[in-house]
């Protein structure tokens, strides 16, 4: 009888094990405890090029084989930007060789981008004894395609190139000159031929193609149709990333969703916000921005909140590496978007590697090595009370 | 016309008789219970079948199972795969030399492997030269594989993804035993083709000793001249426990080329240790193997391929009803749990001195029917947490599989 009591309860058992299969298993995360993931409203075609944009993303990892290197940073694009979050400083790039609008003189030594990593059997690269260098800690990628879709015309609109309005910020574009393979937004705005900057730290990128294909090839040193030269030999190869992963990607990139911030009704949270505007801080970091008309119509005139001005400032001489791009000063920096700043140490191994190169350690860090036009909305901030403090604080970590 | 036809009619005829074989001219090699035999004789220790006085001998097991993995809120969905079909033919050439060969089809027929294919000679119970296809013996796990052994569905991560289980190759060696009241003492050493350098340029992008199975060509050629050497020490008490010490080594790189020098010799040196006991009384059976991987990679590639790795599995496994179930006489249920551990990446960042994180752990807690000791039924909760490079939030997978293997 005991027999048939113990065959029973397995079998009992077991059938309750499998039909409640999926309670045994983890949970997904909450959608604003992550940056990945798609916006909403895409079509299921474009759900597809989604997909595998985030596959070429995030699983291709490039070998010899597959043409990595022979110099390289890294060998594949999730590698530098772990859960599409920020980099770290084992991932950070290093750019070397412009000082001024004249352009990189380095050109004929491998600027602009160190490729400090080889393959077995070759060197890396080393930094000119008398080039100038930054350090670049690879940027979050989401809500990228709402920064792409802002129109020239709003960003010109922030711009204060003389500070008529007295405040002492000044925003400029980078005026940049475009790739060949680069096909100018709709109403674009022009200085001399050159064009508004808006990807990387110093802006330096006009869209999601152009950093899209020059990371394949100065980070991967993966050759492209639109990057086709070996940033070893210099000389042209056949392409080793094809056009549609390409476009794949940068697809990826653009329709990645923008961060959702969390403990939006927190007392301290609102507190903090207030805080923020009335340092000024907003003046730069832009709460809020609209995107104009988009080919992706999920992306098409949206409000967004990426507390960035796509400008550049003037950050003092603290902030000045001495290396620049397009006709950015060396002390300039493209504002940062402050979105998903709180999940940062969610993809930079549980501390915070802040600013350009990574070199604050926490947020209070970062502020507190703000100069130049941030000056002094760093010194409201130090005059604020300890309490305030970490309001402000906790609502930037709410972002 | 009518030749062929009666040919044909012929042959089928001849075939019908064969397959109408009397069944009791069928023999089966029983498994060694002495309680003497070592993980080393896994090879042989197996249930073949042979007919009447024939001197080959036919077996082999099959693998299937059904599984249900979510990651992070995200599942595959309900799953059915046929994990492995192997067949074994073993020959008593002489008295003295025998063969046996393993053929394994891994997922359908997404991988066919001759995992073994050697002739043994004994010229004293001490000292047997082996050839051919041989398995590596490093650790346990990759020449005790076989699936009816186990009451997991998953082989253990640190003997597959670590180690490279199953890791064999072309290659000689000699092996010996001595037995010595309670006690058998034994070894084995080889000499093997062996690695390459996609255990540090692969589409896993970590030190990755399994890659080095990619290269078909080992079978024929060794990627650098250079001989992997493979060597097992190990002891065992009948009633207490046996222990296992290996090393595996060699270069693993393509360090000159049509008499060009192309890089230094950079090797590949890998330790393993395993341990097996049965607890008197409860029947307890326990089994570990625990292992360390060191690869000179070099110093201008990236940290992501690690110089050294470690990591390995306990399992233990209680009977807890042994007799008649469902007719069968000798059911035996089994509790059971796996723990298993895997560091990738053992090793700080040179940027920050941080350590490099890239760990796994598992848990798995299963249940196992054996109606007969040839065959089993599992059913597992696979729980298991990954760690990326920086230490990231982990990423967790879950969920249960069910299957049975069985020698045939």
């Amino acid at each position: 009888m005991k027999k048939i009591y113990l065959t029973v309860t397995i079998i009992v058992s077991g059938f309750i094990f499998l039909i409640s299969c999926e309670k045994l298993e983890p949970k997904a995360p909450f959608d604003d405890e992550i940056l990945d993931g798609p916006i909403e409203g895409l079509s299921t075609e474009q759900n597809q090029m989604f997909l595998r944009g985030d596959v070429a993303f995030n699983d291709d990892i490039f070998t010899k084989e597959k043409g990595l290197g022979p110099l390289f940073v890294s060998t594949s694009c999730g590698s530098c930007h772990a859960g599409d979050g920020k980099g770290h400083p084992f991932t950070t790039l290093t750019r070397f060789g412009q000082t001024d609008e004249n352009g990189n003189t380095f050109l004929h030594l491998g600027a602009p981008q160190l490729q400090n990593r080889a393959i077995s059997g070759f060197e890396p690269e080393q930094i000119p004894a008398d080039a100038t260098f930054s350090k670049f800690t690879p940027p979050a990628n989401t809500g990228l395609g709402f920064i792409d879709a802002v129109s020239d015309a709003d960003i010109m609109a922030m711009a204060d190139p003389n500070d008529a309005n007295g405040d002492g910020i000044s925003g400029v574009p980078n005026w940049i000159a475009l790739k060949g393979f680069i096909t100018p937004r709709n109403s674009s705005i022009t200085n001399n031929g050159k064009h508004i900057g808006r990807f990387g730290k110093k802006a330096g990128a006009y869209d999601l193609l152009q950093q899209t294909a020059a990371a394949y090839n100065q980070d991967m040193g993966i050759t492209s149709t639109f990057e086709p030269y070996d940033t070893h030999s210099g000389q042209e190869i056949d392409p080793e990333v094809s056009n549609q992963t390409v476009h794949d990607v940068v697809f990826y990139l653009r329709t990645l969703k923008a961060p959702v911030q969390r403990n939006l009704n927190d007392g301290d949270v609102m507190r903090g916000k207030e805080l923020f505007i009335q340092s000024s801080c907003g003046k730069c970091h832009t709460p809020e921005l609209k995107t104009g008309t988009s080919p992706i119509t999920a992306l098409s005139n949206k409000t967004f909140f990426p507390y960035t001005d796509m400008l550049m400032h003037d950050m003092g001489k603290g902030l000045d590496d001495g290396y620049t791009e397009g006709t950015a000063k060396t002390y300039e920096w493209r504002t940062p978007a402050l979105w998903g700043l709180g999940l940062s140490k969610n993809s930079q191994g549980g501390g915070y590697f802040l600013l350009h190169d990574g070199r604050a350690r926490s947020i209070e860090e970062a502020i507190l090595l703000h100069s130049g036009e941030a000056q002094n909305s760093r010194e409201r901030y130090n005059a604020l009370s300890q309490q305030d403090k970490q309001k402000l604080i906790k609502f930037l970590e709410s972002l | 016309m009518q030749k062929i036809l009666l040919i044909l009619l012929y042959l089928l005829m001849a075939k019908t008789s064969i397959a109408q074989i009397d069944s009791t001219l069928f023999r089966r090699k029983p498994l060694d219970s002495t309680g003497m035999s070592l993980n080393m004789d896994a090879v042989y220790n197996r249930p073949f079948l042979s007919v009447g006085k024939l001197p080959v001998a036919l077996g082999g097991y099959i693998e299937a199972n059904y599984q249900h993995l979510g990651t992070d809120g995200i599942s595959e969905g309900h799953q059915f795969q046929m994990r492995r079909f192997t067949l074994f033919v073993a020959s008593g050439i002489s008295r003295r030399i025998k063969f046996l060969s393993e053929i394994e089809f891994e997922d359908g027929t997404k991988e066919i492997n001759i995992e073994f294919a050697a002739l043994d000679i004994e010229f004293h119970p001490l000292f047997n030269v082996r050839g051919g296809v041989i398995m590596n013996p490093i650790g346990a796990f990759n020449q005790n594989h076989d699936g009816p052994k186990w009451e997991f569905v998953d082989r253990p991560v640190s003997a597959t993804q670590m180690l490279p289980a199953t890791w064999s190759n072309v290659g000689f060696g000699i092996y010996g035993k001595q037995f010595q009241k309670d006690w058998v003492l034994a070894y084995e050493a080889y000499l093997t083709n062996g690695f390459n350098d996609k255990i540090i340029d692969n589409s896993e992008g970590k030190t990755f000793l399994p890659a080095a199975k990619e290269d078909r060509e080992r079978f024929e050629e060794s990627f650098n001249g250079v001989p992997l050497v493979t060597a097992k020490g190990a002891i065992r008490h009948k009633r207490i426990a046996e222990l296992g010490l290996s090393y595996m080594g060699g270069v693993y790189n393509k360090f000159q080329d049509d008499g060009l020098e192309l890089d230094k010799r950079r090797r590949v040196d890998v330790v393993a240790i395993d341990v097996n006991s049965t607890l008197p009384r409860l029947r307890t059976f326990i089994n570990a193997e625990w292992a360390w991987v060191y690869v000179d990679v070099p110093a201008t590639y990236t940290q992501q391929y690690a110089n050294k790795q470690r990591g390995g599995f306990a399992d233990i496994v209680q009977p807890l009803y042994t007799g008649n179930l469902f007719g069968f006489n000798k059911s035996v249920i089994n509790a059971a749990f796996r723990f298993e551990y895997v560091d990738y990446n053992v090793g700080r960042f040179n940027e920050t001195g941080d350590n490099i994180s890239d760990h796994y752990y598992a848990i798995v807690p299963a249940v196992s029917w054996r109606p007969s000791p040839q065959t089993v039924l599992r059913l597992n909760y696979r729980y298991s947490w990954r760690s990326d490079l920086l230490g990231n939030p982990l990423s967790k997978t879950a969920g249960i599989q069910v299957g049975f293997s069985s020698y045939f």
